[in-house]
């Protein structure tokens, strides 16, 4: 398969510069300029005192003081990465049986579910969000169908903006993310190991725990990574279902950036979550290795 | 098929069931949004009043609906063409490239997934003021271009990858130039997962909502014209109403998108390398189960 540089040296040796260039090019300005130096403009602006210009004035470690002071900022923070972390084992707890279904049972009908699954990912995230809404509302659909069935008498108030309704909208939201890699990483199990099981005699419990359990955790690091940062991030679901209790630390640099008018001080809480994100990234990392990652 | 279907029928039963129950607790909330979008009433709530087209009819004539709907096209559009076109070059450089400079490009373009969308429009933000355009549709446009990229970069890659390699050498050595190689040879044979990965960035850009907030000027898209609805009770019928026409577009898209992709999976001969993203481990997946 990799021979490529063995077989063939000659054809490559025409290799014009200008088609390299040409097609260099796209992808170098979107990724050096879009990406990287903004994300540096973001580093840049959290070092600054804020003026209201653009790019702020003079030097400081002001911003990361705060945040690292003000305990408002530590709650907000534990806050996001509690309801993170919760949406996280949610999805993957509950999508890990989708995918074992589909990659050892669904047989003929796992096209169509493995469409279905992903289905909801294409469609709008403000509506899947607002659909929630609806349900939890006070003169919401979950109470109307228990008073209508008699099991309350009254609507109450406690599904909606609690920290709970978001855990469960945003489990919601991003459960197509985490089936899709659990579902490779056991799909791409060799079959012979779960032979090789059953053959020396484990039952199938003790080979699920000792083999495919084992074997599918870089899918399973994997999804959780997925969910992990669009959730810690999340400003638009706390504000629709999740009321003042359950503000995320996405809620306050979206703040920074609208009414507060603080931006120096929002790119010191973005810096914030991006070492949180590079630290949980590292963590993940590090697992997949001790689990034997096969990609 | 394979040996993993011998098992199929022990302890299948309870799992399938559990997974009936995902999928209606995944579509239930979802599908509440076309049953209210129907019902003769300004409240979401149950008992339903009766069925009514009324607020099928408000959507139109609202010319800041459709303002709106102009402007999501244009830039799904728009920003579809461009991570389409970075996805195309990004991953054919990166597999026949042979440097570490367009693996390093590859990387970082899928770098995007493990940043919060949050930041990426702030960062957006930052850089358009600096630039001096702004808050714009052109801001919006780079910004999706940005969360489209990793999608379009990985559907490329895996198409090109299963390209067998003998064709892109055969028509080397018969002398075609690299980009007559490139145009005439490979990017036809990559043609379904071109259109499968324009629509997949179409739809992601249509959808977007977060980095749209921060980079929108005074031209909103659709998402953030509903995003300003769902202040008032009394427009919720008609978002419910466009809801469901935007669901059934999607729906629409994505399908045939999904149907293409498989069409141009199914000639595919060999597996491709996976990395942590998503869409790739689904191509490598779906690779194995077209060749089983």
């Amino acid at each position: 398969m990799s021979t490529i540089g063995a077989t063939q040296p000659l054809p490559e040796s025409r290799s014009s510069t200008g088609f390299r260039l040409a097609m260099l090019l796209p992808g170098a300005l979107v990724t050096f300029f879009l990406i990287l130096f903004a994300l540096g403009l973001v580093v840049f602006l959290a070092l600054r005192g804020n003026d209201g210009s653009l790019l702020g004035a003079g030097f400081t470690f002001a911003n990361f003081i705060t945040v690292a002071s003000d305990p408002l900022y530590w709650t907000v923070t534990l806050r996001s990465l509690a309801i993170a972390g919760l949406v996280t084992l949610a999805t993957v707890v509950t999508a890990y049986p989708v995918a074992y279904y589909l990659a050892f049972h669904a047989g003929r009908r796992r096209g169509l579910l493995l469409f279905l699954v992903t289905l909801p990912f294409w469609t709008s995230y403000l509506l899947r969000v607002f659909a929630w809404k609806i349900v939890l509302a006070y003169n919401g659909v979950l109470n109307s169908a228990l008073i209508e069935s008699g099991i309350w008498s009254e609507p109450t108030l406690a599904f909606l903006n609690t920290p709970a309704a978001v855990v469960v909208t945003l489990a919601h939201a991003y459960a197509p993310f985490a089936i899709l890699p659990i579902y490779v990483a056991l799909d791409t199990i060799p079959k012979s190991l779960l032979e090789a099981a059953s053959d020396l005699g484990a039952r199938p419990f003790t080979s699920f725990r000792r083999v495919v359990l084992p074997n599918s955790m870089p899918g399973v690091l994997a999804a959780a990574l997925v969910v992990f940062v669009p959730t810690v991030g999340d400003y638009v679901t706390p504000a629709l279902v999740g009321g003042p209790a359950s503000t995320m630390i996405g809620s306050l640099i979206q703040a920074q950036f609208g009414k507060a008018n603080d931006w120096p001080f929002g790119a010191a809480l973005a810096v914030a979550v991006m070492l949180v994100i590079l630290a949980v990234v590292l963590v993940v990392r590090s697992a997949d290795r001790r689990f034997g990652s096969r990609s | 098929m394979n040996p993993a279907h011998i098992d199929a029928k022990q302890g299948g039963g309870w799992l399938g069931a559990y997974v009936v129950a995902y999928l209606v607790f995944l579509y239930l909330p979802i599908l509440l949004i076309p049953l209210f979008s129907f019902n003769n009433s300004i409240q979401a709530a149950f008992p339903l009043q009766g069925f009514t087209f009324e607020w099928y009819a408000t959507l139109f004539g609202n010319s800041a609906l459709s303002g709106a709907l102009a402007n999501s096209l244009v830039i799904g559009a728009t920003a579809a063409t461009g991570a389409t076109l970075c996805g195309i070059t990004v991953s054919y450089m990166d597999l026949y490239g042979r440097s570490p400079f367009a693996a390093t490009i590859s990387a970082i373009a899928r770098l995007p997934i493990l940043i919060p969308g949050v930041i990426v429009g702030i960062s957006l933000l930052i850089l358009v003021n600096l630039i001096g355009f702004g808050p714009s549709r052109t801001a919006i446009v780079l910004g999706h271009i940005l969360v489209a990229l990793p999608t379009t970069v990985v559907i490329m890659k895996s198409r090109f990858a299963a390209i067998p390699k003998t064709i892109r050498e055969a028509a080397l050595d018969l002398g075609a130039s690299d980009w007559t190689t490139f145009r005439r040879v490979m990017l036809p044979l990559s043609l379904p997962a071109i259109v499968s990965a324009f629509m997949l960035a179409f739809l992601t850009s249509f959808d977007e909502f977060i980095v749209a907030f921060f980079l929108a000027g005074t031209e909103p898209t659709l998402p953030l014209y509903i995003w300003s609805q769902l202040r008032f009770p009394k427009s919720l019928p008609t978002v419910m109403a466009l809801g469901t026409t935007i669901l059934a577009v999607s729906f629409v898209i994505a399908a045939s998108a999904e149907i293409l992709r498989h069409r141009g999976l199914a000639a595919a001969q060999r597996p491709v390398p996976a990395d942590l993203s998503k869409p790739e481990e689904t191509e490598r997946g779906e690779l194995q189960w077209h060749s089983t």
